[in-house]
């Protein structure tokens, strides 16, 4: 670690705060009726949003899922305009049209979350073969879970972008549960990123809950993609500090389970533990990070209460003909 | 109140734990549908998919017949029609109507075309429940009410219930029916109660019902339309105007014997559909009733319809794009002034 200099880890402990505290605030928004609809928390995996797009430059894409908060803040969206648009507000990113579930900022690479389990990784293709084509170097990053692993439009994916050697990265976050039924249940082999292999792509597995594990791999497949190499695949073992979406009773796990992952996986604490093991930043500078950036949620909250909603004639713009 | 009240959500569960108890070809499976299995706790006493319709099944009929499976649409309705092909009776269940997108071609190439293409020699007797529809602030993804792309093709049957006896009843008769059979549950109906029939209770396809009797204008609405019509109606009495409701209940078959005589009757048409306009049940309907019941009418026909956009999230777009009691009103108050 050595190597990284302090900008870089302070950097990297802000976002990664920035995600967490984004979602353990949306948590309490939303038990108190305060946020409509259907929202998937992304806290408990920062290390592998972070750890991947801190490998990715703004001109290089990402194509994000339904757990895409922390995806988006990786990636450079306003953590203000996203926090409007779950809120629903005439100035989101979207203008509040999209959701929750439905954040996008083309101006910072992000193309999108998206609520078909299995819907982004072929649109991460595409957008490989389109930078591929532009001749810049440029890759894109496709999140997905250990749930999209086992549709048949990510094989497809998989496959097109090896026969391509589009400059993809498929990032899977394997976090144990699709929706509410277990990966160990789910994926019949176990081994996500064997699956990839099979396809014809080089492959690794890395703890999800390490930022600098995923760092590294990231940074290895990335450079071999800028470099014409084509696709690469990482697995991210990692852990979902809620249910599938805000208010599930999850039944499925074990009652002390994810309190458990909090004290032992969690990313934030491990970050914390490694810069003290290697004498780097002290207590008080990420103390105060921490500081700044619930103060920063705080704003972003307050100012999205504070917006106005969208007018109701914003229900027939950007479609393309009306009837 | 009398115990046979139920939620839509109960109607269900009831009408699917008679039939697997009636039928031991009936099975069930989709994505949490048993309550999640694999992970660490306790699936037993697990929810039943996501808005508990599939809830106990899987305790009292065990996973053989109750199967969770991954995400992976096109493997579940794949897998649902290979069974039916081999004999079972499946009931698959699509979280949202929406993912129907992801398995298009089984349901629409595959289970369509079975019976005919093969000459009458293949019956695929499946059964793909899924939930539709806005209201929850779910987005675009969420929250369509896509029913009138798969009423456009011939080999499918569509359900599409409005309270909870018909929820139950058409359930049953999905099941036991030899054709495939896409069930339409609107969302927002779940948590809705009303007096359901106790034990074996079916309502058969292709019989509409009437919720409401009038003599101004023959309205049809189907789903969560039907419960905001009734709403609608209800409010016009004071000014003197009364309606038919018809809910047809499924919209293929369709039972259009209904609609012509009640527009006998009364001479106007409203239809009303949660679906965008183009290609939808509202201009479906009014483009059959032009053809064959022309002569009945004296006012144009009003299609009341969502606008023709995807579902927005924020709470007031979203409220808004659906036609609500009020525009409902406002659209039979139209169509009765205005001939």
């Amino acid at each position: 670690m050595s190597d990284y200099p302090d900008d870089f880890l302070t950097h990297v402990y802000r976002r990664m705060k920035t995600i967490r505290e984004f979602e353990e605030r949306l948590n309490v928004e939303i038990q108190k009726g305060e946020i409509p609809g259907f929202t998937h928390l992304y806290a408990g995996q920062e290390a592998v949003a972070v750890g991947v797009c801190e490998q990715l430059d703004e001109d290089d894409y990402i194509v994000s899922t339904h757990r895409g908060h922390g995806h988006c803040i990786a990636k450079g969206c306003d953590v203000g305009g996203m926090m409007k648009e779950i809120y629903g507000r005439h100035d989101g990113l979207c203008k509040g049209k999209g959701g929750s579930m439905h954040i996008a900022d083309r101006d910072v690479g992000m193309l999108g979350a998206n609520a078909i389990v299995g819907g982004g990784p072929p649109i991460a293709v595409g957008a490989a073969i389109a930078t591929g084509l532009q001749g810049q170097g440029r890759v894109t990053a496709s999140f997905s879970g250990d749930g999209s692993c086992n549709q048949g439009t990510v094989f497809e994916a998989l496959n097109l972008a090896v026969v391509l050697q589009a400059p993809t990265l498929f990032i899977f976050e394997d976090n144990g549960y699709s929706e509410h039924t277990g990966a160990d249940y789910a994926v019949g082999s176990k081994d996500i990123a064997g699956r990839c292999e099979a396809f014809g792509m080089p492959v690794e597995k890395v703890d999800g809950n390490d930022f600098f594990a995923v760092y590294e791999a990231m940074g290895r497949a990335v450079a071999r993609a800028r470099d014409g190499g084509g696709p690469s695949a990482i697995e991210c073992e990692t852990t979902r500090f809620f249910g599938h979406f805000v208010g599930d009773p999850q039944k499925y796990r074990a009652k002390d389970e994810v309190a458990r992952h909090r004290e032992n996986l969690d990313c934030l604490k491990l970050f914390r533990a490694r810069l003290a093991d290697e004498d780097r930043l002290d207590a008080a500078t990420l103390d105060a990070i921490d500081e700044e950036v619930l103060a920063l949620i705080d704003r972003s909250v307050d100012e999205a209460k504070a917006s106005p909603l969208p007018d109701v004639s914003e229900i027939t713009t950007d479609v393309y003909a009306i009837y | 109140m009398s115990d046979n009240i139920k939620t839509f959500r109960d109607a269900l569960n009831e009408a699917l734990h008679e039939e697997m108890e009636r039928d031991d070809t009936v099975i069930v499976l989709g994505e949490d549908v048993a309550g999640g299995a694999g992970g660490t706790g306790d699936t037993v006493e697990a929810a039943g998919g996501i808005f508990g319709v599939t809830a106990g099944l899987a305790r009292k009929f065990g996973r053989q017949r109750v199967i969770d499976t991954p995400i992976s649409e096109s493997a579940i309705a794949g897998a649902a029609n290979g069974a039916a092909l081999a004999g079972l009776r499946p009931v698959a269940e699509l979280m949202f109507a929406d993912f129907i997108g992801v398995c298009m071609d089984q349901v629409y190439n595959q289970a369509a075309k079975f019976r005919y293409m093969f000459g009458g020699k293949m019956e695929c007797p499946l059964v793909i429940r899924t939930a539709m529809g806005a209201g929850m602030n779910m987005g675009a993804q969420h929250s369509q009410t896509i029913y009138p792309l798969l009423t456009a093709v011939p080999g499918l049957k569509i359900a599409i219930p409005s309270n909870a006896a018909d929820a139950k009843g058409l359930l049953k008769t999905a099941i036991r029916d030899n054709d495939p059979v896409v069930f339409f549950e609107h969302k927002a109906l779940y948590n809705k109660k009303s007096e359901v029939p106790e034990g074996d209770y079916t309502v058969p396809f292709g019989e509409a019902d009437m919720t409401r009797e009038g003599d101004d204008v023959t309205v049809v609405a189907m789903g969560r339309m039907v419960p905001f019509s009734e709403k609608a109606i209800d409010s016009l009495a004071e000014q003197g105007i009364s309606a038919d409701l018809v809910d047809p209940r499924t919209v293929s078959p369709m039972d259009w014997d209904m609609i012509f005589e009640s527009l006998e009757h009364t001479g106007r048409l409203v239809v009303v559909d949660e679906s965008p306009p183009r290609c939808s049940l509202a201009s479906d309907i009014a483009g059959v009733v032009a053809q064959e019941a022309f002569g009945s009418l004296r006012a144009p026909v009003k299609m009341i319809t969502a606008p023709h956009a995807p579902v927005p999230f924020s709470p007031g777009l979203e409220r808004a794009y659906v036609p609500g009691p009020d525009k409902i009103a406002a659209g039979i108050l139209d169509c009765v002034k205005g001939g």
